[in-house]
């Protein structure tokens, strides 16, 4: 086989710009996770799940609004919103009693809520597939270099860079990103400075699940919104997190750019088996990092 | 102020401390000598909070504190400093004091500025990272934190251990500072020589049991008890 002549310049631009745009989506949902898994140390099962249920709700609100542009908008605000809702009560009601029990527990309780969430969704939405048009604006494609892109595509790739700004800015220069990197190393200590733990963990765990539901949101009019999208999700944004280092927000977005980019530029090297490459260059990265590129905050 | 009546505190099955009373009053500079590994912070972790005694009442400005969140402890009035130091690490000099700031009613309150003006080395260094800060100015560091919270008692775990001899005393100079400003210590020390020079009273914890109480002129004095309980080897 002779791969070099089928690749073409203008193919591989398009392909990164695919890929960059499948990168958005990953690193909203693992930053979440991310996000989560440093400050409350949980593993949370799920969190594929709650993305699961962000893209329906997307779907369900905007269709319930009429299929107009302004439903399309209200729905991407909002069923993040009400995923974040629905995460706050959880968490509030379950999970924040179980803080003190060993990791074992806690694991289970979001692996139980993983099955919970899925047999939810098949309850409501039933097993059928879904999907959702982009509003007007975002129809069709864009020649960029001769080449077709899907103009919602390139919605996706102004939203990452705004998310990953309001993470830094949330982390970094807000009060409370503060105590969360304070709580992340050491949380005996920041209770000891007259800190309720418990609170910033609930708002820790509803901003990561805000993610979730944001990136399901998100990722509506690109695909197919069916079940097993969470069992999808889940594998993918755990590489992720781990390649890029566990806790560490930053990581996720360089091991959210890893695995999205390697998926779209293997599909143009070797289609049949691209689906291997992303999982290759996490195998390489973890040979030669094992605790992933950027430093773990565990 | 302080009051812990024969406490039992367990770390999973090990018995750590064994009935361990002791009082701490309103202006007082109390000191607990013992070895490594004598229960000196396992103490402080109980009367914190963050290690409650399975046994036993701790009694803070009267109200029974025993069981109680380490967070309201903090609030009622507890500060602590913890032996490791323990900064936070990825922060700041200025974002520790920060979040740990707690504004309170009455003059002279503790906040930031004033914490820069007690310990001025730190003035220059607030932008930097608490990680890569000096034992030392990690040590100033871990006492301001503890006082922008403005307790009224501040539990001091070893805080010379570690330091270079000049710093030792000037760390002394500065606990008898607070100590003048109002503020009651609770202090758990290695390093006789600090223990005897900053404490009104002391208390010799050995192998989790209290040994030996009294004020401090006598403790001097007792080579017999000082040497049992705390010469190594």
């Amino acid at each position: 086989m002779d791969f070099s002549t089928s690749i073409t310049l203008n193919g591989l631009i398009q392909q990164f710009l695919i890929g960059l745009s499948r990168t958005t989506i990953l690193f909203i949902v693992s930053s979440g996770l991310s996000l989560v898994l440093g400050v409350l140390r949980i593993p949370n099962v799920a969190h594929g799940s709650l993305y699961m249920l962000g893209a329906f709700l997307c779907y369900t609100i905007a269709s319930f609004l009429g299929a107009s542009s302004l439903g399309f908008w209200l729905a991407i605000l909002l069923a993040p919103l009400v995923v974040a809702l629905v995460s706050l009560a959880v968490e509030r009601g379950l999970f924040c009693h179980l803080y003190d029990r060993e990791h074992l527990m806690l694991l289970l309780f979001t692996f139980a809520l993983m099955l919970i969430f899925g047999d939810v969704v098949k309850a409501v939405w039933g097993s059928e597939y879904r999907s959702l048009s982009p509003p007007e604006v975002f129809q069709g494609s864009l020649s960029i270099l001769g080449m077709p892109f899907p103009k919602y595509n390139l919605f996706l790739l102004c939203a990452g860079p705004v998310v990953a700004f309001a993470l830094w800015f949330l982390t970094q220069k807000t009060k409370i990103g503060k105590i969360a990197r304070a709580a992340a190393v050491d949380r005996d200590m920041v209770a000891a400075v007259g800190i309720n733990v418990s609170w910033v963990f609930a708002s820790v765990f509803v901003i990561g699940c805000y993610l979730a539901g944001l990136g399901g949101a998100l990722v509506a009019p690109t695909q197919n919104i069916s079940q097993g999208m969470d069992h999808t999700i889940i594998m993918e944004a755990f590489l992720i997190v781990i390649i890029g280092g566990l806790g560490n927000v930053w990581g996720a977005l360089l091991g959210a750019l890893i695995f999205g980019l390697t998926a779209s530029m293997g599909i143009l090297v070797w289609p049949q088996f691209s689906i291997v490459f992303p999982y290759a260059a996490v195998v390489i990265v973890l040979v030669f990092r094992p605790k992933g590129l950027l430093k773990a905050t565990w | 102020m302080l009051k812990i009546e024969s406490i039992h505190t367990f770390y999973g099955l090990s018995h750590i401390l064994f009935d361990v009373s002791l009082e701490v009053s309103k202006g007082e500079i109390v000191c607990i000598l013992g070895r490594n590994g004598a229960g000196k912070s396992t103490t402080m972790k109980s009367v914190m909070g963050l290690a409650p005694p399975r046994q036993g009442n701790i009694m803070f400005k009267n109200r029974d504190i025993t069981g109680v969140k380490p967070h309201q402890i903090a609030r009622m009035g507890m500060g602590f400093v913890p032996d490791d130091r323990r900064v936070f690490f990825d922060l700041t000099v200025e974002e520790n004091l920060e979040i740990s700031e707690r504004g309170v009613e009455k003059p002279n309150a503790w906040d930031r500025h004033r914490v820069y003006e007690f310990f001025q080395p730190l003035k220059h260094i607030r932008s930097r990272k608490a990680g890569l800060l000096s034992g030392g100015e990690q040590q100033m560091l871990t006492i301001g934190r503890a006082l922008v919270t403005n307790p009224d008692l501040l539990l001091l775990d070893e805080p010379t251990e570690g330091l270079a001899p000049i710093l030792v005393g000037m760390l002394e100079d500065h606990i008898l500072a607070l100590k003048d400003s109002g503020l009651t210590i609770l202090l758990a020390e290695q390093n006789q020589k600090t223990a005897l020079n900053l404490s009104d009273r002391g208390y010799i914890l050995d192998n989790g049991v209290i040994r030996y109480q009294g004020k401090i002129e006598d403790l001097r004095q007792n080579e017999e008890i000082m040497r049992r309980y705390l010469l190594v080897g």
